[in-house]
C-alpha cells in the first residue's frame, strides 16, 4: 500500500542553506511532505478548503451585523435558559461546547490506541466521540426547537435584525452538518475497526482501497477541526 | 541551485505501487470508471457539449446585436438570459472544468510519473457530480420562466427580483443549486491533483523538474480551492434569500411599487464574495494555459524554456497575487479612494510576474529551431492575444479609466481577449498536441490549417472592433443598440461585421470537431513520440497508455523536461527518463 509514512529518506549529500534550503526540500524527491500519507494530506487540504467556507460565512455574518441599522440581539439574554427561576445566560451552550472539547479528548485517545492496535479500545473510544457528537447534534436540535418556539425565523425575529436569525441557521446549521457527517464516518470507521478491517487488509467496499490504521487519525483530524471551527463560531457568534 | 543527487543516481523508492482498482466489465471500465484518463475524457467530453450551448447562445447575441430587431423571437429577457447562460457556461462549466478536469486528469499522473490519480474513486465522484451540476444547468433551459438572466455575475438585489427572468422562477435557484454541485465536484477532483503532484510523483520527479503544465495547473488548483469556497457560500445565502426570505445580500427594496420583505441586506457583501472567487478564477483559467503554452513553445521550437525557475516562481507569484486584487472588479460599485489606490496598485503588480513569462516565451523562441506545428501556431497566437488582452487590463486596472469605460464594450472586448480567446487558443493548441497520445493518431493537419487561421484572424476580427466601439461609448449589456446617440451609422456596420465574423469563427469550430471524430479513424498514425518530446507521457509503453499508465515499472526520472538540442547530444531531445549526463548540469537540480 502506498500509504504507508515513510520511516528511511536516503540522502547521500548536505542540503542547501537558508531559503534555498526551504524551497530544495519543498521541491524535493517524489513528495513534498516525506513523513505524510496520501489519505492524511488529501484531509489538510480539505481543511484548508473547508477553512474558507466557515471563514466566508463568519466574515458574511460579521459584515451583516456590524452594517445592520437595527439592533442585534442581546446573545446572553436570547440564549439564556430558565432554570430554577432565574435565567442563567449561555449555559446550554457552554455545556454543548463542553461535550464537543470532550468529544475531542477521546477522539485523540482513540488515534493513540489505534496506533497500539488496541481494536477494542479504539472501536469504543471512537464510538463514545460519535455518541458525544450525537448529543452536540441533539442539544443543537433543543436550542434551535427553544428558539423557534420564540418565534425565531430565518426571515425574522421579535427581537431585532432579522440578519440574526440567517446567521444563526446558517452557521449552525453547517456547521451541525459536519458534526453529523464525521458522527457517520466515526460509527463507519469504528466498525472497521472492530471487524479488524484494518489489520485483515479487507479492501474497502466502494473504493477497493485497504486501509490501515492510519484512517483513525485522518478521522481524528476532520473531527478535530469541527471542533476547533466551533469555538470560533462560539467566540463570534455567543460571546460578542 | 546545488545538485542534490548526481544525475545519473536512483534515488530510493519513497512512494510504494499503488493498488490499481482493476475493472470487471465494460461498464466499470469505460462508464464509471476510475482511470484519471478515462475520467479525462468524460470531462472533456462534457465540457465540450455543454460549451457548444454557449458559443450557439453568443451566435444567438451576435444576431441580435447586429442585426436589431430582425429576430422577433430574441426578445430583451431572452437576451439576458443568453448573456448569462454564455457567460456562466463558458467560465466555469467550459474553461475551469476543461483545464482541471479535462487536462488535469490526463496529463497530471503521467507527466510525474504516477499510475493514476492517488484516490481514484473520489476521482471518479468527481466527474459524476460535475455531470449532475451541468444536467441541473441545462435543465433550467425547460423549467418554467426558463433559466436565470441576471448576468454572469448574478448581482443580488436583480437576481432575484421579478424583473430579471427567472428571478422568481426557477432560474436562478437552479443555476445556485447546479454552482454549489458543481464546486462540490470540482473539490473534490482537486484534492486529488495536489496530492498527486506533491506527493505521488516518481523516483527522480523533484518539484523543480516537473513540466511547467503540471505547475500551471498544480497552482491553478491550490487557488481554485480556496477561491471556490466564496462562491459557494455565496451561492448558498442567495439560495437562502431567494427561497427562505432571508435577507444577506438584499436591502430594504420596493420593487413593482411594493415593499418587499427584506430589508438590511448588504449587495456589496455578495459582490466582494464573488469577486474573492471571481478574480482568482481568471487566474485559475489562465495558470494551465500558461503552463501548457510554455510545454508546446518549448516543445516545438526544439529549445529548452527559458528561465525555468523564474516561471516557477511566477505561476506562483501570479497564483498568490490574484487572491488581493479582486475589488478591481467592484470601482464602480464605490469604494473609498485608498481602497481604489491599494487594488489598483495590487493589479497593476500582477503585471510584472506576467511580463517576465511573455518575455521568458519570446526568449525561448529566439533563435530556436521553430517548427510551425498547429500547437506552435496556436501557442504564438496565444502569446499576441494574451499581450493584446492583458495591455487593455492595464488601462482598466487602474480607477480613473475603468470608471467610463466599465459599462462599454471595451470591458467585454478585454476580458474576452484575455480570459475568453487565449485560453481557447491554447487548448486548441493542446489538444492538436496531445491528440495523438490520447488516441494514437494525428489530427489532419489541412482541417486544422484552416481552423487555426479562420480562428485567430477571426478572433482578432470580432476583438479589435469591439474595443473601437467601447471607446466611442457603446455600453455592453444592452439587448439592442439602435436609437442611441453613440451608435452612430459607422458604429452599426462595425458591429454587424463583428456579428458576421462571430458567425464565421463559430463555423470554424465545426470544422474542428469534425476534425476530432474523423481522425479516430482517418488520422495519420502517430506513434508514440510524435513530436520527439522530453515529458513523461510521451514515453508509455503502449499509445494510447494503458490503465496504470507505464506497463510494469515505472519511470526513473533523471533530467528535467525541458533537453531539447543538447550539444553533443545524439537526437534534439533527450526524455526525462533516459539516464545519462547530456543536459543534466542545464536543468535545475
Amino acid at each position: 500500500m502506498a500509504d504507508t509514512t515513510l520511516t528511511h529518506i536516503g540522502r547521500t549529500q548536505p542540503r542547501p542553506a537558508g531559503l534555498q534550503g526551504v524551497a530544495a526540500d519543498w521541491s524535493s524527491d517524489q513528495r513534498a511532505f516525506k513523513n505524510v500519507s496520501w489519505g492524511k494530506a488529501m484531509m489538510w487540504i480539505f481543511l484548508l478548503s473547508d477553512t474558507f467556507v466557515f471563514g466566508c460565512f463568519l466574515l458574511s455574518y460579521m459584515t451583516a451585523r456590524m452594517s445592520t441599522r437595527v439592533p442585534w440581539p442581546n446573545p446572553s439574554e436570547v440564549f439564556a435558559l430558565h432554570i430554577g427561576g432565574s435565567n442563567v445566560p449561555l449555559i446550554l451552550i457552554a455545556i454543548m461546547t463542553f461535550v464537543l472539547i470532550s468529544s475531542s479528548g477521546t477522539m485523540a485517545m482513540a488515534v493513540n490506541f489505534g496506533y497500539r492496535r488496541d481494536r477494542r479500545k479504539t472501536a469504543i473510544l471512537m464510538l463514545l466521540t460519535a455518541a458525544l457528537g450525537a448529543t452536540f447534534v441533539g442539544m443543537q436540535a433543543f436550542e434551535w426547537t427553544k428558539l423557534i418556539s420564540e418565534g425565531v425565523r430565518p426571515w425574522g425575529n421579535p427581537w431585532g435584525a432579522a440578519q440574526f436569525g440567517s446567521s444563526f441557521f446558517m452557521i449552525t446549521g453547517f456547521h451541525g452538518t459536519h458534526v453529523t457527517f464525521g458522527v457517520i464516518f466515526l460509527i463507519i470507521v469504528a466498525r472497521k475497526v472492530w471487524r479488524g478491517d484494518y489489520d485483515t487488509g479487507r479492501p474497502g467496499f466502494f473504493t477497493s482501497r485497504r486501509g490501515s490504521y492510519e484512517n483513525v487519525e485522518i478521522m481524528g483530524l476532520y473531527w478535530h477541526f469541527v471542533d476547533l471551527v466551533w469555538v470560533f463560531i462560539f467566540a463570534f457568534f455567543y460571546l460578542w | 541551485m546545488v545538485d542534490i543527487t548526481p544525475a545519473d543516481a536512483v534515488p530510493p523508492a519513497e512512494v510504494a505501487e499503488m493498488e490499481l482498482y482493476h475493472p470487471h466489465s465494460w461498464w466499470t471500465k469505460y462508464v464509471f470508471s476510475q482511470d484519471a484518463k478515462v475520467i479525462a475524457i468524460q470531462y472533456s467530453a462534457t465540457a465540450t457539449a455543454i460549451g457548444l450551448v454557449a458559443l450557439v447562445l453568443s451566435w444567438l447575441m451576435r444576431l441580435q446585436l447586429g442585426f436589431p430587431g430582425t429576430f422577433d423571437f430574441i426578445t430583451p429577457e431572452a437576451y439576458y438570459q443568453f448573456i448569462t447562460m454564455h457567460g456562466m457556461i463558458m467560465v466555469i462549466y467550459l474553461l475551469t472544468a476543461l483545464f482541471l478536469g479535462g487536462f488535469g486528469n490526463y496529463l497530471i499522473p503521467l507527466m510525474v510519473g504516477a499510475r493514476d490519480m492517488v484516490f481514484p474513486y473520489v476521482n471518479m465522484l468527481s466527474y459524476w457530480i460535475y455531470l449532475l451540476a451541468v444536467l441541473v444547468l441545462v435543465s433550467s433551459f425547460f423549467a418554467p420562466g426558463g433559466p436565470t438572466g441576471a448576468g454572469w455575475t448574478l448581482y443580488p438585489p436583480q437576481a432575484i427580483m421579478t424583473g430579471t427572468p427567472g428571478g422568481q422562477d426557477w432560474g436562478i435557484m437552479l443555476m445556485l443549486i447546479s454552482l454549489i454541485l458543481f464546486i462540490i465536484g470540482f473539490t473534490m477532483g482537486g484534492l486529488n491533483y495536489v496530492v498527486t503532484v506533491l506527493q505521488g510523483r516518481t523516483r527522480g520527479m523533484t518539484l523543480m523538474r516537473l513540466p511547467l503544465t503540471v505547475w500551471g495547473i498544480f497552482t491553478a488548483t491550490v487557488m481554485a480551492l480556496l477561491a471556490f469556497p466564496a462562491l459557494f457560500v455565496a451561492c448558498v445565502m442567495m439560495l437562502f434569500d431567494r427561497a427562505l426570505g432571508t435577507s444577506f445580500f438584499m436591502p430594504a427594496i420596493v420593487e413593482m411599487g411594493e415593499q418587499l420583505q427584506h430589508g438590511g441586506g448588504s449587495p456589496i457583501l455578495f459582490q466582494h464574495l464573488f469577486w474573492f472567487f471571481g478574480h482568482p478564477e481568471v487566474y485559475i483559467v489562465a495558470l494551465p494555459a500558461f503552463g501548457i503554452v510554455s510545454d508546446l513553445i518549448s516543445t516545438h521550437a526544439r529549445k529548452n524554456i527559458f528561465g525555468y525557475r523564474m516561471m516557477v516562481w511566477a505561476i506562483v507569484g501570479i497564483g498568490a497575487l490574484s487572491f488581493v486584487v479582486w475589488a478591481h472588479h467592484m470601482y464602480v460599485s464605490g469604494m473609498h479612494p485608498y481602497f481604489g489606490f491599494f487594488f489598483a496598485t495590487t493589479t497593476l503588480i500582477i503585471a510584472v510576474p506576467t511580463a517576465i513569462k511573455v518575455y521568458n516565451w519570446v526568449l525561448t523562441l529566439w533563435r530556436g529551431d521553430i517548427h510551425l506545428t498547429i500547437p506552435m501556431l496556436f501557442a504564438l497566437a496565444f502569446i499576441v492575444t494574451f499581450v493584446n488582452g492583458g495591455l487593455t487590463g492595464l488601462f482598466l486596472g487602474n480607477v480613473v479609466v475603468d470608471v467610463p469605460l466599465s459599462d462599454t464594450m471595451f470591458v467585454v472586448a478585454h476580458f474576452h481577449m484575455v480570459m475568453g480567446v487565449a485560453p481557447i487558443l491554447v487548448i486548441f493548441g493542446a489538444i492538436y498536441h496531445w491528440y495523438p497520445k490520447v488516441t494514437g493518431r494525428m489530427l489532419n493537419e489541412a482541417m486544422g490549417q484552416f481552423h487555426f487561421w479562420v480562428t485567430f484572424l477571426g478572433a482578432y476580427l470580432i476583438f479589435f472592433p469591439m474595443h473601437y466601439i467601447g471607446l466611442m461609448g457603446v455600453p455592453r449589456r444592452y439587448n439592442e443598440l439602435t436609437d442611441m446617440t453613440v451608435m452612430t451609422e459607422s458604429a452599426q456596420h462595425l458591429n454587424s461585421f463583428i456579428s458576421i465574423m462571430a458567425l464565421m469563427v463559430g463555423f470554424a469550430q465545426m470544422v474542428f470537431l469534425f476534425n476530432l471524430i474523423w481522425s479516430i479513424r482517418h488520422g495519420r498514425e502517430a506513434g508514440g513520440n510524435p513530436w520527439r518530446a522530453t515529458t513523461l507521457e510521451w514515453q508509455t509503453p503502449q499509445t494510447p497508455p494503458a490503465h496504470g499508465n507505464f506497463g510494469k515499472e515505472l519511470p526513473i526520472v533523471y533530467r528535467w523536461a525541458y533537453d531539447y538540442s543538447v550539444p553533443g547530444a545524439k537526437e534534439d531531445f533527450i526524455p526525462q527518463n533516459m539516464p545519462g549526463s547530456f543536459g543534466s548540469s542545464r536543468g535545475p537540480a
